[in-house]
Formats: structure tokens, sequence, C-alpha cells
């Protein structure tokens, strides 16, 4: 098992078919992720980051046009199960998602506890008394006082609810869980909250994450690898050190300069336009139209460069 | 959850029409548990379709007892006694060592002012060769004492005062009925009021031979209820038709509206050529005629309460509100938390009835109440047409009789009213609950 890694997605596809035609959403993306690792997928809103985790966990709307490439978990092709297999083996036992606007994922109508405790229901066999109990330990993991399990969700707070959607990616205790931005729409301290308690979990279970996220500033502490996507790509994937020091590709560098900084007196950068309409992308470099250091090679597909275990699709570095 | 329910019956006590609404549903569901146990089902259609044996005791076509309070002219009321019951006096005087005189007399007030259907006498007597001999007299107020009847009874001997040739010689004029009960000294017929007393003397001539005797007095109103053509007592089918009513109307309202949320909740959930298949079949369904289907059922088919239950079930489950809740449905179908259940690797039917149905229930409380009637309706109907349950007494079966005995041509309205009553303060009932229920489940309403 340590010779292979977690998570392998090799070649992952995932386009729509809307009414103006066929959306790239996640076009050849190639990652690994490592036991106990996390990375942090940034980019702007609609490059796809969302798409690649319901590609990952087959989460699947009706309009799907290609859904193709590989996702080894653990070392198995999950791509190969069909929808009954990959329900019982993947979803919650493999892998689990804290899904985007986590307060929203909560059933209104059932008990946080219960809530939480339907995933080990389901996936585990285990009886509701057992289930509550391993959702009380789950509590107290994501710092969830153990009286909310009776609560309903409405009586819990943004943050709080938050948490109750860790616990609920927690309960069976799979190797890797997906956060698709689970700190927005939450106030600084209870974002810092949240980290604090992934970094927790991270460290005292040995889960992987991926974490989508927005913040790059906050996730910087959790992340041990970076992945920028634009665009439907992945256009850099950089160990988190050397990223935060230099970030090589020329979004990922007006990424981090958008950051507004404490201590310097430097106005965060914007970069001019907007991302390409997934719909009709440009032949090149899907970042050549905003690009500052665009030259005469970017019109052509840049090329995927490896170089000291960094990728970035960039004809700087070719 | 329980607590949601206390808050809703809080909210509940603000409407007055709940609270009448949900009285008159209490009061009925009780008295339907109180009939179903006062008087069981076999007693019931025994008594129901017992035949003459059974009704003989009760007059024809009599209302109520109760309308003689809205007369000024009253009406005489049925009775019976017998010696059997001791309210007849029973005398029994031994004659010989074989002979025995037997002197049974009963005296009742006449204070009416209408003659009654009839009076008749059912002897049961006991004897191995020798029949017992009879002397039948009338004594009225004014003291005159009239014979109807001398001569030897069968152990089965019934006396028809109507049909008594003394009586008929005597009366040439009148009825023997009006003969009977008029005062002689008035030029025209005036009922005589006053203490009439029947004497029955019988003389035996056996050793253990004996003379018991009934006697039934048809007046022109029995009962609380009245009764009908063959001399049913009208409150076997006024208690049995509530508990039929409210099971059938509960049934079917119940019973449509689950298979119709369930349906509905399978063809959102999973779309495509399901959803498409029962939309198709619910719009074909919506064109079709319900209640001549349940007529041709009803007639070439079966005409059993249960096998019309289930057809009214099957042609309201593809109707107009399969639609609606597919709508909602829907809805529910893209929030967060079912698409996290599908990530957390809920199954169809989980998701199908832990997290969309229970979405549902509360819309569907004031809509279960408020088609309870629309059910108890279509049965009465059915019935009305002549495709009622042909065992059971229902209140539908009531005023088809009723109907087909043209009462209302010939001015036996209760019998047609008290059914229609029930029937509408069912109606009424549930539906003065269900518009309150739904304000209170469907707070958007509360504004109008």
């Amino acid at each position: 098992m340590a010779d292979k890694p977690l998570l392998l997605v090799d070649d992952l596809v995932l386009y729509f078919r809307t009414t103006t035609g066929v959306v790239r959403a996640v076009d050849h993306v190639n990652f690994s992720l490592d036991y106990n690792k996390a990375v942090v997928v940034v980019g702007e809103s609609g490059c796809g980051k969302s798409s690649l985790t319901k590609a990952i966990l087959r989460l699947l709307p009706r309009n799907v046009d290609t859904y193709s490439g590989k996702v080894y978990l653990e070392g198995k092709d999950v791509m190969t199960y069909n929808e009954e297999e990959f329900r019982l083996k993947v979803r919650w036992v493999g892998m689990s998602m804290v899904p985007q606007a986590a307060m929203n994922s909560l059933n209104p109508v059932i008990k946080v506890g219960e809530q939480v405790a339907e995933p080990a229901l389901i996936h585990m066999g285990v009886t509701k008394t057992e289930a509550i109990d391993l959702v009380r330990k789950m509590f107290q993991h994501v710092g969830v006082p153990e009286v909310f399990i009776d609560r309903y969700p409405f009586e819990l707070s943004g943050g709080m609810r938050q948490r109750v959607a860790i616990a609920m990616a927690l309960v069976t205790s799979p190797n890797l869980i997906i956060l698709d931005e689970p700190t927005s729409a939450l106030d600084v301290l209870t974002q810092a909250n949240i980290f604090n308690v992934l970094k927790r979990i991270k460290k005292e279970l040995g889960t992987s994450f991926i974490l989508i996220t927005h913040d790059i500033a906050t996730s910087s502490e959790l992340a041990d690898e970076v992945a920028v996507m634009y665009a439907g790509q992945i256009v850099e994937l950089n160990d988190a050190h050397a990223f935060f020091k230099e970030p090589l590709h020329p979004y990922s560098r007006k990424l981090m300069a958008s950051v507004p900084r404490l201590r310097t007196e430097k106005e965060p950068e914007f970069i001019l336009g907007q991302p390409p309409s997934l719909v009709d992308l440009p032949k090149g470099c899907r970042f050549s139209a905003r690009c500052p250091l665009k030259f005469n090679r970017c019109v052509e597909d840049p090329p995927v460069i490896v170089k000291d275990g960094r990728t970035v699709r960039c004809w700087l570095y070719a | 959850m329980l607590n949601t329910l206390k808050s809703s019956f809080r909210e509940i006590k603000r409407y007055p029409s709940a609270i009448v609404g949900s009285v008159i549903v209490i009061l009925m569901v009780i008295f339907a548990i109180y009939t179903v146990i006062a008087l069981p089902y076999t007693q019931a259609i025994t008594l129901w379709r017992g035949g003459e044996d059974v009704w003989y005791m009760n007059p024809k076509y009599a209302p109520p007892e109760w309308t003689n309070w809205f007369k000024t002219k009253k009406e005489p009321v049925s009775f019976n006694v017998s010696t059997e019951d001791g309210k007849m006096k029973k005398v029994v005087t031994d004659l010989s060592a074989d002979s025995k005189s037997i002197k049974m007399t009963y005296t009742f007030n006449f204070n009416a002012d209408n003659y009654p259907q009839d009076v008749m006498l059912y002897f049961t007597n006991t004897y191995q060769d020798k029949q017992p001999f009879v002397d039948v007299v009338m004594t009225k107020p004014d003291g005159e004492k009239i014979t109807i009847y001398q001569g030897g009874a069968s152990a089965q001997q019934n006396i028809r005062f109507s049909q008594e040739q003394k009586l008929i010689k005597r009366y040439p004029t009148e009825t023997p009925m009006q003969g009977l009960f008029s005062d002689p000294k008035q030029k025209t017929l005036t009922p005589l009021k006053g203490n009439y007393q029947i004497t029955v003397t019988g003389t035996t001539f056996e050793k253990d031979s004996d003379i018991n005797v009934q006697f039934v007095f048809f007046g022109t109103v029995y009962g609380l209820a009245g009764t009908d053509m063959n001399r049913r007592d009208l409150t076997i089918s006024l208690m049995w038709g509530t508990p039929i009513a409210l099971a059938f109307g509960l049934i079917g309202s119940l019973g449509t509206l689950i298979l119709t949320m369930i349906i509905a909740a399978i063809g959102a959930w999973y779309g495509g050529w399901v959803d498409g298949l029962i939309q198709r079949i619910t719009e074909i369904n919506l064109v079709l005629p319900f209640l001549p289907i349940l007529i041709m059922v009803g007639t070439f088919f079966s005409r059993s309460i249960w096998v019309i239950l289930g057809t009214a079930i099957l042609l309201s489950i593809f109707t107009g509100q399969i639609k609606s809740y597919r709508a909602i449905f829907m809805q529910i179908r893209e929030s967060g938390y079912i698409e996290a259940a599908k990530a957390y690797g809920a199954s169809d039917f989980r998701i199908i009835f832990r997290y969309l149905i229970p979405r549902m229930i509360p819309l569907l409380i004031p809509g279960l109440i408020s088609s309870v009637p629309s059910f108890v309706f279509l049965e009465a109907t059915l019935a009305v047409l002549g495709l009622g349950d042909p065992v059971l007494p229902t209140w539908g079966k009531m005023i088809n009789d009723a109907d087909v005995h043209a009462a209302l041509f010939k001015g036996y309205y209760y019998w047609m009213v008290e059914p229609a009553v029930l029937l509408m303060v069912t109606g009424l009932g549930f539906a003065m609950l269900g518009f309150a229920l739904d304000r209170v489940f469907n707070p958007k309403l509360r504004e109008m």
C-alpha cells in the first residue's frame, strides 16, 4: 500500500451538455495524493473546482456529456465500479465529502445527531445506539457539544453546522475527505477554528484532505500541496512551501498577489478580464488572453512541465 | 417531532372552525366505535336483512317518534308488550285437573289524534291435541266492551284486528281501527283518548297446555329513526352507516394520498422514463371519466364496497394531485441535503422514504382530512345510483331505498332527511377541520 498513493487521478474528464454547447468543466486532470496529506485546490469561481470533486465522488448531474479517465483509490480503479458498488465501497467508505454550503447539507427535519449517524447506519452495519455513540466521539473531535445531538439544524449556528458537516464526513473514518469551500460564509474567527479542527483531525486521525477554497491565506497552514485550477485544468501543482514562496505559473503569481498583506503598503492586485468560457476555450494556453507574460508560443497548447516534483503548464518553463 | 405536534395543536385551537370540526369528527368516531361494540356486525346484518320474522313488530313507513314534538295532531306511538316480558299481566286459575283459565290483561293510554296502523296479537300456545279457547275483548275508556275474537287458538295463532270479521261487521262504514279507537258519540270520526284495556281470556283443556301472547300496537310513529318499507328500524342503518362511512372515507383518502405521494416521489427522484410514464398515465387518467368507470365496475364486476373502494383509490391516485406533489418533490430533490445524502451513499429507497416523503407530510395532513368527505359522498353517490353494496346498511343505501319508494312524494321526509343530514354533518366536520389544518400547516394562507 505504501508505494501506492491514496488517490491517483489520471486523465479525469467531466464535460456537461448545455444548450449553449459542451462545458468542459474538468478537462484532463491528473494529480495524486498521499496518505495523511492535504492538497489545497484554488482558483477563481467557475474554473471547475467543484466539478472536480463531483467527478471524483461520481456525483453527476443529469446533463453529463463525457465522463472518463481513471480514479485509483488505495490502488483500486473505482471508475470501473457500477453505481451500487460505488455507493457501497467508495462513498463515505473510501472517501467522504463536506459539501459546498455545508450549512444547507443538513436535513432540516432530522436531528443533527441522527443526521451524522446516517452514513454510519448505511455503511457500517451498526445499530442506532452504536451509531449515536460514534457521533458523540466525532462531535468531540470537531468540538461540537454533545447536547447538540438532539437539536435540529436550524437551532445551530453556522460554524456549528459546519463542524457537524465535518463530523458527518468523519463518522465512517475514511482516509480521504474532500472539503468543498468549508469556510465560505463564515466569520474569520470561525474560519480559523474550523481550520484548527481540520489540522487536529489530520494529526490525530491521519486523514488526507482535498480542500477546495478561495481562502489561500488561511488554508496555507493546512496545505502540503497546492493545486491551482484554471478553466478546467490544473495549471500548477506544487509543494505548499515552494508555492507560497515562489508560485510558478503567471496565473498563480497573480492569484498570490491578490491576497491582501498586512504589513506592506502594496495594494492587492487583480487580473484583468474574465476566465474564458468553458464552452468556447481558446486554442492555446487558456490563460493567454489575460497573461502579462504572453508570447508567441502561447497560442500553442502549453506543455505539462514537471520539474523537481512541481508541475506547471506554461511555456515559460519549457 | 412531538413538540411540533404540540405546537400544531396549540395553533389549531385558535380556529373555532377547527374546534367545531374536530368535535364533530371525534363524536362520529366515538359513535362509530359504540355502534361496532353495541351492535356487532353479524347482529346488525341479521336485523337488517333478517326478513319478516325480525321486523314483524314494527309498523311500516313510520316516522320517528320525535316528529310528534313538532305536530299539533299527535301520532300514536308504536309499542309491543307480551306475557313473556312481564309487562302484560297473566293470571292463571285452575278450573279442574286438566283445565285452566288464563287471563291476560294490558292497559295502555291512547292519547293520539290519529289512528294506529293496526293492532295485533301473536299467540304462542303449547298443547297436544286440544286447542285452547280464547276470548279477546277490548275495553274502551268509556266502558264499552268490544269482543274482537272468540274461538280456538292454534300454536302460532295471529289475530290481526283490522281483518277480524267481527270488527269489520261491527263498523261497516269505517275501518276497524277507526271504529275501535273513535268516540261513538261524535258525529265525525274523533279518536277517543284515555285508557284502553285489552283482555285475553283463554281456557286450556290439557294438563301442560299454556297460552302466551304478544300484543303489538302498530302506531304511525316508531322509535328514534322510524321505519322503512320492510318495517326495518332505521336506527340500524343510521348507526352502521357511521363506521362504514368513516372507514370508506379514511381508507379512501389515506390510501389515495399515500400512494399518490409515494408514486410522485418515485417519479420525481428517478426522473427519465419512470417520471414520463407516471405523467402520461396521469394525463390519460385525467381525461377519463371517474364516476362512469366506477359505475361500469359496479355493474359488470362486483358491487362489494371494498372492490369499489379499491377502484376509486386507483383512479384517484393519478390525478392532478400527483403533479403538484411532483413539483414539490422536484424542489426538495435539488436541495443541498439530498445531494449530501446521495454523496454519503444513501440508497434511493432511503432518500425517497426517509428524506423526500417526510418533508411532504405536513402538507399532506390537511388534504388528508379534507378529502375524507369526498370519499364518503362517493359511497353515497354510488349507493343512490343503485350500485351500493347490497349487504351493508349504509346512509347511501337508505337514500336509495327512500328514493326507490318515492319517500319524498309520499311525504316520508324523515327517511331521506336523516341520512342526508348525517352525510352533510360528516362532510362539514371534516371540511371545517381540514380548512383550519390547512391554515396551520401552510402558513402562507394565513394572510388571506
